[in-house]
């Protein structure tokens, strides 16, 4: 795996950020640092181990479909300047 | 024990709600010009709060001030957890938290001052850094600063909710010289926490004295419908620490700290966590970064936070707007949190932080079959100076968080304990326990401070 310029706009493209190209520049070396200072990870004996996607165990939670009380259109409207006749208004998708 | 005498003196109605709430307000606002501990102070709220209470005071926490950091969601009132891209989001909802506090009458004061999302050690990801209450050049640590700041400095009866994904909660706490609380992961609900990294997250508690954290984590813990991490088991009432050890790599710093926490410490074994020493800092970021950037995917500035005149495409615009909005620190984790996430390098280094994870909770879990509490400094440095800060690359402002990621990737309950000082700067002592044991942590910190 190579760390350099075009990883870090594929991955920003991905990201949905649009970095500079001072931006790209001082990242490359900070995120080089990181990556090999955690490359050690690698060699932690992990064979047969299972992942812990949480740190405790949870169960899976169901519940009935069922409606109940949510906040009202008003209430959930109140935090965008973009809306229309009662919707949220995006930017053009086609 | 203020809070606990004040709520005695509530009940026996020998002290006025609406004069105490009045006159931490007005401290709140004097301290804020200097510290900038609060991002918002909700005079309007807590007045209103207090005249309720002033008339028919109701709850366990009848007339309480408490202030909240700022990324747990207070309707009503801005909550954007340190960020530039939520400036203005006012939540339509109470966090459960706050939900369980105001329904046992406590007054919510303010939302306090954090690094962005809780990206970092010293609070200094912000537009608002709060300064160190005993030493302004210094930091509070983070990236709850603002809670623990304030928790120093006021002369009222309060407490602080914050929130630690890897040492947030401990870290201020250890630099300010309070007492910081950080649950089981699962204990406390996550509903309304603008989230930084969901398998991490702990809502907990601040306070001036490990005393006074009990009857606000009464308040705050148990099961909660709307959180589906939320666990449904209450925590151990047996609160008997019977033996314990210290962590032989944590005690591998300078020797001052080192003396001060053994110190205060009789009977104790030594006991070696290899694993975690080697792991952890890795484990930690890889998985909070990979989290925290499906979390940020969110902020695109349609439904709230700050935004841009629609133009554009799709995607044009989402990015115009997170590009403007998220700052240095923000796109740095984005960045590395996506590409641990990419084909092609998702095995290496996610799955693999997953799976070292369970090595540092098997770690852990062996030696708690043998002891109840383990012992750490929980910073292995006393607070910086802003000057010492901005020299460190982000590797080297990471790797503070050395002593604070084990416990917090295997979700065990921590108490950082305010023990002496080095000059006028606290050492904290980190007790760490096993999962729903928060009571024996509560009453060995106890212990360690009467002395």
């Amino acid at each position: 795996m190579k760390v350099d310029k075009e990883l870090i706009k594929k991955v920003a493209e991905n990201a949905r950020l649009n970095l500079t190209e001072s931006e790209i520049k001082n990242i490359l070396p900070e995120l080089k640092e990181i990556l090999n200072n955690f490359e050690i990870i690698k060699k932690a004996p992990t064979k047969n181990i299972e992942p812990s996607f949480q740190p405790i165990e949870i169960k899976n939670v169901t519940r009935e479909d069922k409606t109940s009380k949510c906040l009202s259109q008003k209430e959930v409207l109140k935090n965008t300047k973009h809306k229309s006749n009662g919707y949220f208004k995006g930017p053009k998708a086609i | 024990m203020i809070l606990q005498h004040y709520l005695k003196e509530v009940k026996k109605g020998d002290v006025s709600i609406k004069k105490t709430v009045k006159a931490i307000l007005r401290e709140a606002k004097t301290l804020n010009k200097k510290h900038h501990c609060f991002n918002i102070i909700s005079e309007d709220l807590a007045l209103s709060q207090a005249e309720k209470q002033e008339k028919e005071p109701k709850g366990r926490l009848a007339g309480l001030p408490i202030s909240i950091k700022d990324c747990i969601c207070v309707k009503d009132v801005e909550s954007r957890a340190g960020s530039e891209i939520l400036k203005d989001y006012v939540p339509p909802f109470n966090a459960t938290v706050v939900k369980k506090l105001v329904d046992e009458g406590a007054i919510i004061i303010g939302k306090t001052s954090q690094d962005e999302f809780g990206f970092g050690s010293f609070s200094t990801n912000t537009d608002n850094i709060p300064k160190n209450p005993l030493d302004t050049e210094r930091s509070c640590g983070g990236s709850s600063g603002g809670s623990a700041c304030f928790t120093q400095l006021t002369k009222h009866p309060h407490a602080s909710i914050s929130e630690s994904t890897g040492g947030s909660i401990a870290n201020p706490a250890s630099f300010c010289g309070i007492s910081g609380l950080t649950p089981t992961y699962g204990l406390v609900s996550r509903y309304g926490l603008i989230d930084y990294a969901n398998s991490l997250d702990k809502i907990g508690i601040m306070s001036k004295t490990t005393e006074e954290l009990s009857p606000i984590f009464d308040v705050i813990k148990g099961h909660d419908k709307k959180d589906s991490t939320s666990l449904d088991i209450s925590s151990n009432s047996n609160n008997e620490v019977k033996k314990i050890a210290i962590i032989k790599e944590a005690f591998e710093i300078d020797p001052k700290i080192k003396d001060i926490i053994l110190s205060n410490l009789e009977d104790y074994d030594v006991i070696s966590l290899p694993l975690t020493k080697k792991y952890a800092i890795p484990t930690y970021y890889l998985i909070a970064m990979a989290e925290a950037s499906t979390n940020l995917a969110k902020y695109c500035g349609l439904r709230y936070g700050s935004t841009l005149p629609l133009k554009g495409s799709f995607n044009q615009f989402f990015s115009e707007v997170r590009s403007k909005y998220f700052t240095k620190e923000a796109k740095r984790r984005i960045i590395l949190g996506t590409f641990a996430r990419m084909a092609g390098f998702r095995d290496a280094y996610y799955l693999k932080a997953m799976k070292t994870r369970t090595l540092i909770i098997n770690e852990y879990k062996k030696a708690f079959k043998k002891y109840d509490v383990l012992i750490s400094p929980t910073m292995p440095i006393l607070s910086p100076k802003f000057s010492e800060i901005k020299k460190l690359s982000p590797l080297e402002n990471y790797q503070m968080d050395t002593l604070t990621t084990g416990p917090n990737i295997a979700g065990l309950p921590h108490l950082s304990v305010p023990t002496n000082s080095i000059g006028k700067l606290p050492v904290g002592t980190l007790l760490i326990s096993n999962h729903l044991e928060e009571d024996k942590l509560l009453n060995f910190g106890r212990k360690i401070e009467e002395k």
